[in-house]
């Protein structure tokens, strides 16, 4: 039995280990993923409450799409001119009292981190907003040196609290009904009581209690950023619960770690992000708490402000010309609440970079698609183009897709041995290179196709065809081919 | 060579011979409201009052002389016996109180004060009618960022010329160099089942008085 066989995976994804390394192919990953009847269920609901929003609030203003050109074109001018405006950031963030750090890769970016907390002498960081440090594997890296990381968003904590892996980048515990919260809260959080009701607002006043001492004494925080804006710069943060407020306002020490392609070039621009990015992730016309701050403001908020500039990849991709346009993305997740693979399978085997769609090119273009899990993103997707509909920044994700497929298929080409897809294409091509041959393997052919099939259809193939015959049923093959019909009735 | 440099260094290679190129970026979008939105400045306030409600805010419309007695009475109608205020807030806005004790944050108080306090009241920096957003930015009657966020709840007072059409107008008036904070509505969360849920880690309550000047 292969590891990739239903009997030998657990059968839930969710109280397995951390994903281990090498990460598993996407259908590997998903079989576990598809097996939860109960995470898919309530990652439907989620996704389609979230989709019912998003539409709702693009629908509304009369300009919807210009502002999504506005977007595309003030990131595609941004990206082809990110030296000059990282440079820019840089230069404004250290005249305001900010410090600028850069991490060509995710090593790199830990050492930062866990030497800034170090150096503050914290024994806890309180978390915030960030997929950047999951990305980069921060917590792992401050449990190691004995820092406790408290994630502080009300999903976040219950990912935390489940050791859970995110299934959604708005929302990381869709997966999870609130009766399951509650005995997750009714084991973990003290503020919940022994027993708490399943009803999402004791749920969440509970959170807010339980967390509410530690953000006051917290000493240190680590947040991300949905934008840096170079010319002024400024960091802006959009959440609805306030716990992105209270790590940036409380802490004396302020950390914040963003990937180099969240830069747009003005305070301006902002005026388009902060009408797409609400109503495209939320639906809300405008996310409840939206801040921004410039270096550190005496007497008001944290003394210390530190910013971590990321790459990670993140120049890989936009060393491609066709994959660049992913770097445009402002996270929003509206590409996953419309994307019918993401909706049964959930985040996890996406990997830890992002999910849906746009992970499933922003992953294989940051880390190339040498290993199989990354080289098996690009196939997670039915090409239904759902996602290019609805991108505010108008990728179009489908397009990237195809064109990493390709890549897939070129960098497999170079192989010493041969794929046995590859192998059997090579095969196919030689057959199919002569009309003898050809016809000859097509009688041959037919016949033992039909000898495998019942009832007009062939439910397995033999051998490593089987894996074609996995998921879907074979029609069996006419007892004449068009080419035998058309040599018989008009020759 | 530094990790900056070399980071840099990719860039410039990766983008190649496409370095530097600015394409043209198209701002067909709105700036301002349409005629069918707003023909007057009643109605944009009028949209501002129906957008902060959208969000599960309470609001109220006041008239300039009024301010004290309805601030008064929202206090007194969540049975608030402490609230924190910015040092400089207007002296009118409180001086109807009534077995209400105000804390200014001069000097500032600690965060166990703060985190006892039964609410905050301030002014904001403008308020914007599409979103039914306050906006705040430290400036005058609006105090540091940690007095409307600790406390449950929050009362802010808007005046009626404080409120722009559109969020284009109000990035435009705004000093991206001072500490920002848009608030629409109460501290939601979308953690649990991805419903919008309020009361999460800020204030529980928002209350937004509209002065009519």
């Amino acid at each position: 039995m292969t590891a990739s066989s239903p009997g030998t995976t657990p059968s839930s994804p969710r109280t397995s280990a951390p994903v281990p390394l090498p990460m598993p192919k996407f259908a590997t990953a998903a079989r576990s993923a598809l097996a939860d009847t109960r995470s898919r269920r309530n990652l439907r609901g989620a996704a389609a409450a979230l989709r019912e929003r998003e539409a709702a609030a693009a629908a509304e203003p009369a300009d919807w799409d210009d502002l999504r050109e506005a977007g595309r074109a003030i990131k595609d001018d941004t990206l082809l001119n990110l030296d000059t405006h990282l440079a820019e950031l840089e230069r404004a963030v250290t005249e305001a009292g900010g410090v600028v750090h850069w991490a060509a890769d995710a090593a790199e970016a830990r050492r930062v981190v866990t030497g800034l907390v170090r150096a503050a002498g914290a024994a806890e960081v309180v978390k915030a907003a960030s997929a950047t440090t999951r990305e980069i594997g921060l917590n792992d890296a401050l449990a190691r040196m004995g820092v406790t990381v408290r994630e502080t968003a009300v999903a976040d904590m219950i990912v935390q609290l489940g050791e859970d892996t995110p299934s959604h980048l708005l929302s990381p515990a869709a997966h999870r009904d609130r009766a399951e919260i509650g005995e997750l809260f009714g084991r973990a959080v003290p503020a919940a009581g022994p027993d708490p009701a399943a009803d999402p607002e004791a749920l969440a006043a509970a959170a807010r209690l339980h967390l509410r001492d530690r953000f006051l004494r917290a000493p240190v925080a680590v947040t991300g950023a949905n934008f840096l804006v170079a010319e002024s710069g400024t960091v802006v943060l959009l959440e609805s619960e306030g716990n992105g407020r209270m790590s940036l306002t409380i802490p004396e020490t302020l950390i914040t770690v963003a990937g180099i392609d969240k830069v747009v070039p003005a305070w301006d621009d902002m005026e388009v992000f902060l009408q797409l990015l609400p109503r495209s992730s939320t639906g809300d016309r405008m996310t409840p708490y939206v801040s921004s701050w410039t270096g550190v403001t005496p007497g008001d908020g944290p003394r210390a402000f530190h910013l971590v500039l990321l790459d990670n990849g993140r120049t890989k991709a936009l060393a491609d010309e066709t994959g660049r346009t992913a770097l445009r993305c402002i996270r929003c997740s509206a590409c996953l609440n419309v994307c019918p693979v993401y909706e049964r399978t959930g985040g996890t085997p996406y990997g830890p970079v992002h999910p849906g769609p746009i992970g499933a090119v922003l992953t294989p273009l940051m880390r190339g698609v040498e290993s199989a899990a990354n080289a098996s993103l690009p196939y997670a997707s039915t090409l239904c183009g759902a996602c290019a509909d609805v991108c505010p920044v108008l990728i179009d994700i489908p397009d990237v897709l195809v064109h990493l497929r390709g890549k897939v298929v070129e960098s497999r080409r170079r192989r010493p041995v041969p794929t046995p897809e590859m192998a059997l294409m090579r095969g196919l091509a030689w057959t199919m290179g002569d009309p003898r041959r050809y016809e000859a393997a097509l009688r041959r052919g037919t016949r033992w196709a039909r000898l495998l099939s019942r009832g007009g259809r062939i439910r397995r193939l033999p051998g490593l065809l089987g894996k074609w015959t996995e998921a879907r049923d074979l029609p069996a093959p006419p007892a004449e081919s068009f080419r035998a019909w058309w040599d018989r009735t008009r020759t | 060579m530094s990790s900056r440099e070399e980071v840099l260094r990719r860039v410039r290679e990766a983008l190649g011979g496409d370095r530097g190129v600015r394409p043209p970026v198209p701002r067909g979008y709105a700036r301002r409201l349409t005629e069918a939105e707003a023909e007057s400045r009643a109605d944009v306030v009028a949209l501002f009052t129906e957008r902060v409600a959208d969000n599960r805010a309470a609001v109220r419309h006041v008239g300039a002389d009024e301010v004290g007695t309805a601030v008064a009475a929202a206090l007194w109608g969540r049975e608030t016996k402490q609230i924190v205020v910015p040092a400089d807030l207007p002296f009118g806005w409180l001086a109807e109180l009534d077995g209400v004790r105000a804390l200014a944050d001069t000097p500032a108080l600690d965060l166990d004060t703060l985190a006892a306090a039964d609410g905050s009241v301030t002014g904001c920096a403008l308020a914007v009618a599409q979103t039914g957003t306050v906006v705040l930015d430290g400036g005058r009657a609006q105090g540091r960022r940690a007095l409307t966020l600790v406390p449950g709840y929050h009362l802010c007072v808007v005046h009626a010329d404080q409120i722009v059409g559109t969020v284009p107008e109000a990035v435009g008036r705004l000093d991206p160099a001072r500490p920002l904070t848009w608030i629409s509505g109460p501290s939601a969360t979308y953690g649990i089942e991805a419903a919008r849920v309020e009361g999460a880690h800020g204030p529980r309550h928002l209350e937004v008085l509209v002065v009519e000047d």
